[in-house]
Order: C-alpha cells, then structure tokens, then sequence
C-alpha cells in the first residue's frame, strides 16, 4: 500500500514537472510546478524528513511560487493590454533538439552510473535504518548547537537580498533606464 | 514498509533532467528562473534521501540551507528580471543581447 501511494506521488511529480517543461502558457508552467514542489514535499515525507516537508510547502508554495507568479503579471508586454484578447502569457520554445538532447544526456549517465553503484546491496549491507519518529527536536538542536554559525550567515543572506531585491526593483530614477 | 533509496534517486534524476531541459528550451526568463528551482528541488531531494541512513541528519540540515538560498536567488533573480524589463520591454532572453553587438 505505502509503494503504490509512493508511485503515486512519484508520478504526480514527474508528470507535472513534464507539464512544466511541454506547456507554452506560463501560468499554466506556474501552478504545474505548484503540484510539482507539493509532490516533493511528500517524498520527503517518505524519506522520513518531516519537518523539510512543511519547511518546502512553507518556502517553495507559499514563497517562490507567488514571487513567480508575480513576477509574470509583472512582466506583461503594454502591447497586449487592453487588447479585448484573453490574458494569455505565452513562452516561445527554441532549441528544442538541443535542450532534449542535453537533458536526455544527463539521465541516461545519471541512471547508468544509478544502476551500476547497485545502492540496493550497499543499503541492505551497510547501512541500518534509523528508525524516528521526527526529526524536528534534532533539527533544532543541531541549528543552534553544531550549524550555530552557517544559521547566522544564513540570516544575514537573506537580509542582504531582501534589501537588494527591494532596491534593485524600486523605481529609482536614471538607475538601468534607457534615456 | 520501507521505499528503497534508488527509487528516490531516479526520480531526482529525472526531475533534474527535466528542470534542464525548461532551462535550455524556453525562452521566458521566469520560466527558466521555475527550471532552476526544480533542478534545485532535485538536489535536496537527493539530500534528504540518503539522510535517511544519517545519525545526525547532515543531509536534512544541508538541503534546509539550499532551500534558504534558492530563496535568495530566486528573490534577486526577479528583481534582475524586472529591471531587465523595464529596460528592454521584454523578458524573452533572446532579445536580451544588446551586448552581443
């Protein structure tokens, strides 16, 4: 039961993440790779990493994706404005061969060298399962005990690119205008 | 029952494969920007996995760290975006080359 609910949540994933990938309109590529991170966020409550989980809905769904969403609404063409026509954003493809090419590439190397590193026999012989019922209280400890400085660095990053991000998309005069 | 770790493995593969493929085809720079995050998501999903095996959960608190970054990135990305289009009336990459001449 819990394989077939794996599979399940594997092929929502890779099938939205293909809708991704073949879709011209950009809202649709946007609310796709919605269920693409929620897909995610229950394989890693499958990997056992429940607190990553909520952490991934939180940042990715409720963050990124409107910051994407927005970003597109904010990136209309004028032309198309009150044209009467439906709000459709489209994306032109280009240099399909070679993106398929590339990306088919590296999957056949990346499940080739999968299929030969055998990880099924190295996890049955040397590796044991940790068995938790959840990973927050030592995710807390570690992030205020061993991971005490990169949690600081961390802070201070986002700190930076806030004010960054809020700079550099205010509309400051003469600042990367043309004329 | 317990998944085996290569399932976890070749679905990374795959949406890492995929994210590439967004990133070269299209041409919209904020679809390329969703490419990047799933080859991102990839990654961490790698992380997590063989942290399944980890004591101390060094996989878990590694991939939390790349989720604080992806942020990062994806936050001043936008900005870059939308000052490009203020400039450029136009966020499709190709017709971003006033360099190139």
């Amino acid at each position: 039961m819990t394989a077939f609910v794996f599979l399940f949540f594997v092929m929502l994933t890779i099938a939205s993440a293909a809708v991704v990938l073949i879709s011209r309109n950009v809202l649709y590529s946007a609310f796709s790779l919605m269920v693409t991170f929620l897909g995610i966020a229950a394989l890693y409550v499958f990997a056992g990493a429940d607190f990553l989980a909520v952490t991934q809905i939180m940042v990715y769904v409720g963050g990124i994706l409107v910051l994407l969403v927005f970003g597109v609404m904010l990136t209309r063409n004028k032309a198309d404005r009150g044209t009467g026509q439906a709000n459709v954003i489209r994306t032109e493809h280009s240099r399909t061969f070679w993106g398929i090419l590339t990306a088919g590439g590296i999957f056949a190397i990346l499940s080739t060298i999968l299929a030969k590193a055998r990880f099924d026999t190295v996890e049955r012989n040397h590796f044991e399962l940790i068995e938790r019922k959840t990973t927050i209280q030592e995710l807390g400890i570690g992030l205020l005990t061993d991971y005490a400085l990169p949690f600081e660095v961390a802070g201070i990053l986002l700190m930076v690119a806030l004010l960054g991000a809020a700079y550099l998309s205010g509309k400051a005069k003469n600042f990367g205008t043309k004329e | 029952m317990q998944i085996p770790l290569s399932y976890f493995l070749l679905t990374a593969a795959l949406l890492f494969s995929i994210g590439l493929a967004v990133v070269i085809v299209k041409r919209n720079a904020i679809v390329v920007l969703m490419g990047i995050e799933l080859m991102l998501n990839a990654a961490n999903l790698n992380l997590v996995a063989f942290s399944r095996f980890d004591t101390d959960l060094t996989g878990q608190f590694f991939s939390l760290f790349v989720i604080i970054v992806a942020a990062a990135e994806i936050v001043v990305a936008l900005a870059i975006v939308l000052k490009v289009f203020q400039h450029f009336q136009t966020v499709q990459l190709d017709e971003v080359s006033e360099l190139k001449d």
